[in-house]
């Protein structure tokens, strides 16, 4: 099967080098794939287009194919703009969700976005890179490689655990993305990739144990409302990351538990839509009256 | 895997499973059958028969069968053009066991030419897909890969043959598995090559005396 990759020795390499994790990870990717920086980059930048689009389609108030999401981004939006100061969790934060729900919608309503790792889970990683870049005056080449952190760190969470709902649960799908997020958020904001691996390992531990329990099968509920709490926890754990504070238990051993944790869930939690939400009784009656059957 | 298997595919939502990979498995199929599709007849198993409608896995798997992309913005509208393009397709729930992946679909195609094709596939998570059994032939191919499969006559030499043209064009071959239902009858071979195979190369093998038939899938 798949080699595990070790995100601290890619880490300890970087340090080594003395280069960005970011850097880092590009010339890995270069002798990989047998592409040129420059044409990871520019790939990358293609998928920044596309994540964009997808905002501004969520944001215009859509509707899912099942029905049950759909016009929160706008809400939220609205809501902000008319009243900027009552933004509890200030603009930063509160632009994040915004934009996670818009894609999350977007998602759900059949536009066109980047699995990132998975279409359930894609509104994380544009929303928390989107709001660093207007903070930060950001350009998209530089988001381009946080897309390549996300990558890096999103192969290590694969080869050690999985980005799977019908495997791990949720937290393999939003937490994944929540840690992708996290450490290009840290190497976006100049942390070093000690940091970034404190990141990932943070967020993750804060996430663990998240199952998947989509109502009636569907990525809507809970799924788009756990994309803007996924965004969040990423800011989290970078801003606690670039603090200079660690993680008690190191990456890779975090990202084990959250391999181990995913197999012992019950098969009813991991994407079958027979336990937690979807077999509540609001949750079965959705199921109903999409399909004309209550999953068993 | 590389990091573009994480951050991608783009695609039309909302499940990488349910719907991209619903639409790679349409355009394995229609690869399969060689030709435009005239007819389908679309058998959904387990998950997929549960909430494909939920997914646009029906219009995804439409879709594919007309040989689009998973980032087609015309996929939620794909049953208007396969009308349009004189596509009939039905959609049935077929339990096809205990043993099938939740997310698998088996393809009754009929072909503008006259072809058909029973095929079975599944969608494996994150967009990715196995062929399980074509007509019949139990096999497993994922479509990473450019894919041969050439049906042939179980003789000796059949391989070697098949083989030695791939080699002559510089294609190197990365799987290889090779099935029949009985000796001496018709067998299957999968071929999954790390380069693209061209025309010439496809008429050369479709020449041999011991090949029926030859079905090219492109890299996905």
């Amino acid at each position: 099967m798949t080699e595990k990759l070790s995100l601290q020795y890619w880490i300890a390499q970087a340090e080594e080098k003395n280069t960005t994790f970011a850097n880092y990870c590009i010339q890995n990717q270069v002798e990989a794939l047998e592409l040129t920086a420059e044409e990871i980059l520019e790939r990358m930048e293609s998928m920044l287009a596309v994540m964009r689009e997808a905002v501004q389609t969520g944001l215009q108030g859509v509707r899912s194919v099942g029905g049950l999401v759909g016009g929160d981004a706008s809400k939220l939006d609205e809501y902000l703009k008319s009243k900027p100061e009552k933004a509890i969790g200030g603009t930063v934060l509160s632009k994040a969700i915004t934009m996670a729900l818009a894609v999350g919608e977007a998602n759900a309503s059949m536009g066109r976005i980047v699995a990132a790792p998975t279409a359930g889970a894609s509104g994380v990683l544009p929303s928390v890179l989107f709001t660093i870049a207007e903070s930060y005056h950001l350009t998209d080449r530089e988001l381009a490689k946080g897309l390549v952190v996300a990558g890096a760190i999103g192969m290590v969470i694969a080869s050690r655990a999985s980005l799977s709902g019908a495997t791990g649960g949720c937290q393999a799908e939003c937490g994944s993305a929540a840690a992708m997020a996290a450490g290009a958020a840290v190497d976006l904001c100049s942390g070093t990739p000690s940091q970034v691996g404190e990141a990932v390992a943070m967020v993750l531990k804060n996430m663990l144990g998240l199952v998947c329990d989509p109502v009636a099968g569907l990525v809507e509920v809970p799924c788009v409302k756990r994309n803007a709490g996924a965004a969040a926890q990423a800011i989290v754990a970078a801003e606690m990351a670039l603090a200079g504070i660690k993680s008690a238990i190191p990456v890779d051993e975090v990202i084990d538990a959250m391999g181990n944790v995913g197999g012992s869930l019950p098969k009813s939690l991991r994407e079958t839509a027979l336990g937690g939400l979807a077999a509540t009784p609001t949750g079965r009656a959705w199921s109903k009256k999409l399909f004309g059957h209550i999953e068993e | 895997m590389n990091i573009f298997d994480v951050i991608g595919p783009v695609m039309i939502g909302p499940s990488s499973s349910h719907t991209a990979g619903a639409v790679r498995l349409g355009n394995v199929a229609r690869s399969i059958l060689g030709e435009p599709v005239l007819e389908a007849s679309i058998g959904l198993h387990g998950s997929f028969a549960q909430t494909y409608q939920g997914h646009g896995s029906d219009l995804a798997l439409v879709a594919g069968l007309l040989g689009w992309a998973t980032d087609d913005a015309r996929i939620p509208s794909s049953f208007d053009h396969a009308r349009e393009a004189g596509l009939s397709v039905t959609f049935h729930k077929e339990n096809l066991g205990e043993l099938a992946h939740p997310n698998t679909v088996r393809f009754r195609l009929k072909g503008r030419q006259g072809g058909a094709s029973v095929i079975t596939g599944a969608s494996i998570g994150g967009g990715r897909v196995l062929v399980t059994d074509v007509d019949d032939f139990p096999l497993e191919f994922t479509g990473d890969f450019a894919t041969l499969l050439v049906m042939h006559h179980d003789r000796p030499g059949a391989i070697t043959l098949v083989t030695g043209i791939l080699s002559s064009q510089g294609i190197n071959i990365a799987q290889m598995r090779v099935s029949r239902k009985q000796k001496g009858a018709l067998a299957l071979m999968v071929l999954e090559t790390d380069q693209p195979v061209g025309d010439g190369t496809i008429r050369a093998i479709s020449s041999l005396p011991q090949v029926e038939a030859v079905r090219r899938i492109q890299a996905m």
